[in-house]
């Protein structure tokens, strides 16, 4: 286990299968359009959406070592966030970027209180603190809409201004700025893992105590995990007011932060892109499930459980422990 | 009066009703082995433990290079030029060998925050790193997994991290605990040379009194949290109270 | 003035309820080392359990609360021997994931079998009525609430540091592998220790039954509750979680009274001080 995060900082680039693959997906991606209708690039949309939310997450659990229930939170705040502001000023990217970075503050702000403690007791503290937020959005009327949230928020035209201004009335146009949104989204945070910082949060995820005595302030760097994974759960959710035109309280409900976590399990924690292969994995499943029964969470439930009993690594894992048997020496570039 | 690299003043520790360490006044001096030694329980890695910040004192100081470091979280401490080793092993189980080596070269560039960089673009911890694989002798390991190692050559490793911070003054918990005679020597000529190359201090805690006699040019013998005797091994060797409580027939 | 008296009462026997669940959730990360995330799911199932029996079917008010408890031990049984057993040598991540998992499945489950929301059935006729107190009238039925949580209290005491069971317990919670050697079935006090926390979860939801309105939400309403004073008065201590009760239960009744909108925002607040303060929990050792 563990080889995923563990990207080994040899000189020599590694053209490895996984290059050839992630071209023919951004390929399949962009070609989306063409062959889908407007149901499938909604849903890729939410596909996309919830693999940034589960990016964010397993850059806190599988990298950081924390695990948070309460990242619907922090999505919310982006959702709630982003809704307010296109209903201020009708500008796309104004609404996704200052969704995403209130979702930071807010992160910032409870994560002081969070990463004081570790491990069970953070845990508990993050879902305490998403339910916090939760009743927030369900009883501060005035600011949130209550029960029935946020309506009427346009897809505003995505402006630069002085620039461009580019309509995203159809579909398919909001969708290729989600994607491109994504893909950046995804490099970044590509980048980020497989730098100094990356590793620096993999040795507090190994061991705080050795981590400090190289002279690192762990907690510091424990809230630069949480505002990052914040700011992933406020870009995601700041993406989701354009596509639905309404914003809810369930989407700060702790059953919310339950799918980057079911995500993130079913892809595997240990690898990049386990998130990412999760959350197209987790909306297969839903659809499927949707179709037999009303009662989805249970089925949700059920996952986490066989998954935690049997299977930690998750579908990422499994699928590099086989193609390891085919390359061994690997290691040790 | 002499200027000590690491100073304590009636440094005291309770836990409940016992004092793990109770009232320790003790002077470093830059360059001097020293090793300290004592029963099971005498405070030795209590003591250890407030010297490096783990733990915080009930009441007396502790100075390093004249500043009060008190207060002082650990990783503020590894900043000033003081690391140590664990009793229990503490490595970074599921990195690489040379990710392990590569945390204290980066933390000691101040490169941790860097984001963007790559791992492999950072040149000059990377060269760090890559020698001090090949001096705890761990450079054909280099791509494997820490937790994978053999007991002694994790315990190397953590020495070798321990070292990578480029400390004044090291402490290490029973280095050569559980490790066979070459892992010993590996440990000792490393531990040798880093004094010679770097000037480095070392402290050890240690219950091999072969290896505490070989090695230290100062022995501090600690029992129920109060220094019993602080000299050369030739002093301690006589010291008749040292004999009596603590080495008894062994010497 | 009136008011007030009246709240600081209901306050009283909601701190009860959170009294009955956090104990539960404390003695299970005491000897086990878990924290139940799911333990408001159990709540929630006792509290379903006494209301089918007592509300639905009209049975006697006492053998519904045996009924409920024993339904939800079972379920708290099997939570611990086929699942929660087999990760105890893994991180402890993968426990909380699984308890996680767990009210997700509980609080569906509870959908699908009972429904929506359901009308508060009547408190029985022997705890009806109104004590006077002071000149003040004093419900029954809370006072009984009250004196239900105290003698649970008293009964835990008692059953911890007077019994030989109790021994046996506390010797496995501070050394596991001790208590194996000299002969404990380590196992079987784990299992025996996450059913008596799954009870008093359940004692709690039934006891509330008559007053209370039960509906599928209550379960995690009732376990971020149970964290603020586990964080208030530090993990894992039952002189701690009883005095958090206390704390949260009469501040959220008069939170009610007083910002109607952000009832919860103060008891958040006074986690977020403890936090702050005292990270550690007011009764931590």
């Amino acid at each position: 286990m563990g080889e995923g995060p563990v990207a080994s900082p040899g000189r020599r680039r590694i053209v490895t299968p996984g290059r050839s693959a992630i071209g023919g997906l951004v390929l399949a991606l962009l070609l989306l359009p063409l062959v889908g209708g407007q149901y499938a690039q909604y849903v890729a949309i939410q596909v996309l959406i919830l693999s940034l939310f589960a990016l964010g997450f397993n850059i806190l659990f599988g990298y950081t070592g924390l695990l948070s229930f309460g990242q619907a939170g922090f999505y919310a705040v982006g959702a709630y966030g982003c809704a307010k502001l296109l209903l201020l000023t009708p500008s796309l990217l104004f609404g996704v970027v200052g969704g995403t970075l209130l979702a930071g503050a807010a992160a910032l702000v409870l994560g002081v209180l969070c990463i004081r403690h570790t491990r069970i007791y953070f845990s508990m503290l993050t879902l305490a603190f998403g339910m916090m937020i939760f009743s927030m959005a369900l009883k501060w009327r005035d600011f949130t809409g209550g029960d029935d949230g946020l309506v009427g928020i346009p897809r505003a035209p995505l402006e630069i201004p002085g620039l461009v201004s580019v309509s995203m009335a159809s579909m398919g146009r909001y969708y290729y700025f989600v994607l491109a949104v994504s893909l950046v989204a995804i490099a970044i945070a590509y980048r980020l893992v497989h730098s100094p910082l990356g590793l620096t949060f993999q040795g507090i995820r190994d061991s705080e105590g050795r981590m400090a005595f190289t002279g690192v302030s762990v907690r510091t760097y424990r809230l630069i995990a949480f505002v990052i994974a914040g700011l992933y759960a406020g870009l995601a959710g700041a993406l989701l007011p354009a596509l639905e035109n309404t914003v809810t309280p369930p989407v700060a409900h702790w059953t919310t932060s339950a799918d980057p976590v079911l995500a993130t399990l079913l892809g595997g924690i240990q690898a990049f892109a386990g998130p990412i292969v999760g959350a197209f994995l987790y909306f297969m499943i839903k659809d499927v499930i949707v179709r037999f029964t009303e009662y989805w969470l249970i089925w949700l439930g059920i996952i986490v459980v066989v998954l935690v009993m049997g299977f930690r690594g998750g579908v990422v894992s499994l699928a590099t422990a086989r193609w390891r048997v085919h390359r061994p020496g690997r290691e040790g570039a | 009066m002499t200027e000590y690299l690491l100073e304590t003043k009636g440094l005291r520790k309770t836990f409940g009703r016992l004092a793990a360490v109770a009232g320790v006044s003790l002077g470093l001096t830059e360059g001097t082995l020293a090793a300290v030694i004592g029963p099971n329980g005498a405070g030795k890695t209590t003591l250890i433990n407030l010297l490096t910040g783990l733990l915080t004192p009930d009441t007396g100081t502790v100075r390093f290079k004249g500043e009060d470091i008190t207060r002082v979280p650990s990783h503020g401490r590894v900043r000033r030029g003081l690391s140590r080793s664990f009793q229990i092993m503490n490595i970074f189980p599921n990195l690489t060998v040379r990710q392990n080596l590569l945390l204290p070269a980066l933390s000691r560039r101040g490169r941790n925050l860097h984001a963007v960089a790559r791992l492999e673009d950072e040149t000059g911890a990377n060269a760090e790193a890559e020698e001090l694989l090949r001096e705890i002798g761990l450079w054909d390991h280099r791509g494997a997994r820490a937790g994978a190692l053999s007991h002694g050559d994790q315990r190397l490793l953590e020495l070798g991290i321990a070292v990578g911070t480029r400390p004044k003054l090291c402490f290490l918990d029973e280095p050569c605990a559980g490790m066979n005679p070459i892992e010993r020597q590996t440990v000792l000529g490393l531990m040798r040379k880093l004094s010679g190359q770097r000037r480095t201090t070392f402290v050890i805690v240690e219950h091999d009194m072969d290896v505490v006699f070989s090695l230290a040019e100062r022995i501090v013998v600690m029992n129920h949290g109060e220094v019993l005797a602080d000299g050369t091994p030739a002093e301690i060797r006589e010291n008749r109270v040292v004999r009596e409580t603590y080495l008894g027939a062994e010497v | 003035m009136e008011t007030l008296a009246f709240q600081g009462v209901v306050g009283l026997s909601m701190a009860m309820y959170l009294w009955l669940i956090s104990a539960g959730l404390t003695i299970i990360f005491g000897v086990l080392g878990v924290i139940n995330f799911a333990h408001g799911s159990l709540f929630m199932l006792g509290a379903y359990l006494a209301f089918t029996f007592y509300g639905l079917l009209g049975w006697n008010f006492w053998l519904a609360i045996i009924l409920s408890l024993a339904g939800t031990a079972v379920v708290g049984w099997v939570m611990e021997r086929f699942f929660l057993r087999y990760l105890y040598g893994v991180d402890e991540a993968y426990q909380l994931l699984l308890t996680f998992g767990f009210i997700l499945i509980l609080d569906d489950a509870v959908k699908m079998i009972w429904g929506g929301v359901f009308r508060i059935p009547d408190i029985p006729a022997f705890l009806e009525g109104h004590w006077s107190v002071f000149g003040r009238p004093f419900p029954v039925y809370n006072a009984f609430i009250i004196a239900a949580g105290i003698v649970v209290g008293i009964v835990l005491w008692l059953g911890f540091e007077r019994t030989w069971w109790g021994r046996t317990v506390r010797a496995t919670a501070s050394d596991r592998e001790m208590a194996n050697a000299i002969g404990v079935n380590v196992p079987r006090v784990f299992s025996g220790v996450f059913m008596l926390g799954a009870m008093l979860a359940a004692l709690g939801g039934a006891l509330g039954t008559p007053v209370r309105v039960v509906s599928p939400g209550l379960g995690a309403a009732m376990i971020i509750q149970a964290f603020v004073i586990t964080v208030i008065g530090g993990l894992g201590n039952l002189k701690g979680a009883f005095v958090g009760s206390l704390i949260v239960g009469v501040l959220s009744a008069y939170g009610t009274l007083l910002f109607p909108v952000f009832e919860l925002a103060l008891i958040y607040l006074i986690m977020a001080v403890v936090l702050l303060v005292r990270p550690q929990g007011l009764f931590a050792r």
